[in-house]
C-alpha cells in the first residue's frame, strides 16, 4: 500500500474510513468539518488511491486534468495539488465544472478538446502529473498527444474505459491495445483493473519516455 | 517586446476580458512555463498574482463558452418546432379558408396551401375590394407556410448540436418534438423509457388509464421509420425498443453530450430482430391488440 498524498487522508464518515480531501463540498458528497469524502466509486482516481496503486503523488503538484467533466474528481485534485488545469470539452458539466472552480483559485477550467493540445498549450504550462479520465475513442492516443505537457519525471495517471473504444470487445484485448499504444510516448509502471469500483476501466500509472 | 504565444503576451493584466478571449482563442505549439515568464515581462508581480489572473481570465473564458454553446439550447429548440406546428397547422387552416373563398371566384379554384401560393403570385390587378383581401389573404398564409418551411430548415440545423445521439437515431425533427413534448432534453433525460414511447399520445394513455380503451403502443415516435415500416403486429415490439434506445440517447446527450455512433448500430440491430420472423430473442409480445392503440399524434 503506497502512502496517500498529502492532503488526503482517510477519515471516518458514519463509522466508514473513507478517503477525503479539505474544500468546499461540490457534488452533495458527506462532509465532516471541511473534510469531505472522496468516493472512489464516482472517481477512477479516487478507485486508484484506494486500491493502493503507486500513483507517485506526494500533494502539492502542478496537474492537467484531461476529461475534467463537471469536477467531481477535478475538485478533490485541487484539494491537495498545486495550479490544477481541468480540461473538458463538454458545455453541460463545464457548468458545474465552474462552481467547482469557483472556491478553489488553483483550478482552472479549460473548455477544449483534449484531443487538441496546440488549443490549450498557450494555457498550460509543463506539469508533474497528467490525469486522465476521457469518455471517448483514441484514449492512448489522447494521452500520447498530451505527452508534451509532461515533465521528464512526471506521471501519467490514466483510467482507460474499455467501453468507450468498443463496446463489443473484451476489455482485456481493448487494454492491450491501449498500452500498446502507449508505448511510444511512455513507460507503463502499474495497470490495475479498477473493478469492484468501476466495470471495465482499467487504472494506468506511467512515465514518459 | 514578446515571441511566445502565451495567453498573456502583450496583454493588459487589468483586462480581464481580453484576457478571457486569449485563453479562448489562441493557440501554441508547446506549451512552455508561463508564470515564469509571465513574471519576467511584468504580467505579473509574482507567481501567486499571475495565478490569480489566470483563475480570472479561464474562469471567464469558460463561462463565455458554454453561454455561447448553451445558447443553441434546448429551450430555443422547443420554441422553434412549436412555432413550426403553429405555423404549419396555421397554414392549413388558412389555406382551407382561401380556397372556400377562391372557389366562389375562380373556376380553377383549387384546395390547400400550394393553391394559396398560386393564388399569392397572381400578377392581375384585383377585380373588386373583395378579391384583394382574398389575394392578401392567400399572400399572408403563402408567407406562414415559408415560415414553417425557415423554422423546419432552423430545426433540423440546430437539433444535432443540442441532442446529438437523440438527433441521430430520430431524426431532427422528432427529436425535438420529444424534447418538446417532455419540457427539455434534462426531463427527456429522466424520463422512463416506457414514458418516451407514449409522448404525444396522452388521450389515449389516459383513455387506457381510465380503464376504456387498449394501452397506446406509441406517441409521436409512431413517425419513425421504424415504428411505421414494421408491420403492424411488431409495431409494439419495434416502438419499445425505439423509446429504450432514444431513451439512452438523450441520457447520453444529457448527461455527456458526447456521439456514441454504436447506439445506433444497436438499434438497428435490435429493429432487425424485432422485424425478423418469430419475433427474435427479447421480442415478446407485447400483450396489446394488433390494432391501432390510440396513436393520436
Amino acid at each position: 500500500m503506497s502512502d496517500l498524498p498529502a492532503g488526503v487522508e482517510r477519515r471516518a464518515f458514519e463509522g466508514s474510513e473513507r478517503l477525503a480531501t479539505r474544500g468546499e463540498p461540490h457534488y452533495g458528497e458527506p462532509t465532516d468539518g471541511e473534510w469531505r469524502a472522496w468516493n472512489p466509486d464516482r472517481s477512477k482516481l479516487g478507485a486508484m488511491l484506494e486500491l493502493g496503486m503507486d500513483t507517485g503523488l506526494s500533494g502539492g503538484e502542478t496537474v492537467l486534468y484531461l476529461g475534467a467533466a463537471s469536477g467531481t474528481t477535478a475538485s478533490h485534485v485541487a484539494d491537495f495539488a498545486g495550479p490544477t488545469y481541468g480540461v473538458e470539452f463538454a458545455a453541460r458539466p463545464v457548468r458545474d465544472l465552474l462552481d467547482a472552480a469557483e472556491p478553489r483559485g488553483n483550478l482552472f477550467p479549460l473548455l477544449k478538446d483534449a484531443r487538441k493540445p496546440e488549443t490549450y498549450a498557450h494555457v498550460v504550462e509543463p506539469v508533474d502529473v497528467i490525469v486522465q479520465d476521457v469518455a471517448t475513442r483514441g484514449q492512448a492516443k489522447v494521452a500520447t498527444a498530451n505527452a508534451e505537457f509532461l515533465r521528464e519525471d512526471g506521471r501519467l495517471l490514466l483510467a482507460v474505459k474499455a467501453r468507450s473504444e468498443d463496446v463489443t470487445r473484451d476489455p482485456a484485448d481493448v487494454f492491450e491495445d491501449a498500452l500498446d499504444e502507449l508505448e511510444s510516448a511512455y513507460e507503463v509502471l502499474e495497470t490495475e483493473r479498477l473493478t469492484p469500483y468501476h466495470d471495465d476501466h482499467l487504472g494506468v500509472v506511467a512515465t514518459p519516455r | 517586446m514578446t515571441e511566445h504565444a502565451g495567453w498573456f503576451a502583450g496583454l493588459d493584466p487589468e483586462d480581464t476580458e481580453d484576457g478571457a478571449d486569449r485563453v479562448r482563442d489562441g493557440a501554441a505549439e508547446s506549451p512552455a512555463d508561463w508564470p515564469a515568464l509571465a513574471v519576467d515581462e511584468g504580467f505579473a508581480a509574482d507567481e501567486s498574482e499571475y495565478y490569480g489572473r489566470l483563475h480570472e481570465a479561464t474562469t471567464a473564458a469558460a463561462r463565455a463558452g458554454v453561454h455561447e454553446r448553451e445558447r443553441a439550447d434546448d429551450k430555443q429548440l422547443i420554441h422553434a418546432v412549436r412555432a413550426m406546428d403553429d405555423c404549419e397547422r396555421t397554414a392549413n387552416e388558412l389555406a382551407e379558408r382561401v380556397a372556400e373563398w377562391a372557389g366562389t371566384r375562380f373556376d380553377d379554384a383549387a384546395t390547400g396551401v400550394e393553391y394559396a401560393r398560386e393564388l399569392s403570385a397572381r400578377t392581375e390587378a384585383p377585380a373588386d375590394p373583395s378579391e384583394a383581401r382574398l389575394v392578401a389573404l392567400a399572400e399572408r398564409t403563402a408567407a406562414l407556410a415559408d415560415e414553417a418551411d425557415e423554422l423546419r430548415s432552423y430545426v433540423e440545423e440546430t437539433t444535432p448540436s443540442v441532442a446529438p445521439n437523440l438527433a441521430a437515431m430520430a431524426g431532427p425533427v422528432l427529436a425535438a418534438r420529444l424534447i418538446s413534448l417532455s419540457g427539455g432534453l434534462d426531463s427527456l433525460a429522466k424520463q422512463p423509457s416506457s414514458t418516451v414511447q407514449v409522448l404525444g399520445a396522452e388521450d389515449a394513455l389516459f383513455a387506457h388509464l381510465r380503464g376504456s380503451a387498449p394501452s397506446p403502443k406509441h406517441g409521436v415516435i409512431f413517425t419513425h421509420e421504424y415504428v411505421r415500416g414494421t408491420r403492424p403486429e411488431k409495431r409494439g415490439s419495434a416502438a419499445r425498443a425505439l423509446a429504450g434506445k432514444l431513451t439512452i440517447a438523450a441520457r447520453v446527450d444529457h448527461y455527456s453530450g458526447e456521439r456514441k455512433p454504436d447506439l445506433d448500430a444497436e438499434l438497428d440491430e435490435r429493429i432487425a430482430t424485432v422485424r425478423g420472423n418469430g419475433g427474435g430473442e427479447g421480442a415478446s409480445d407485447d400483450g396489446a391488440a394488433a390494432n391501432d392503440g390510440g396513436d393520436d399524434s
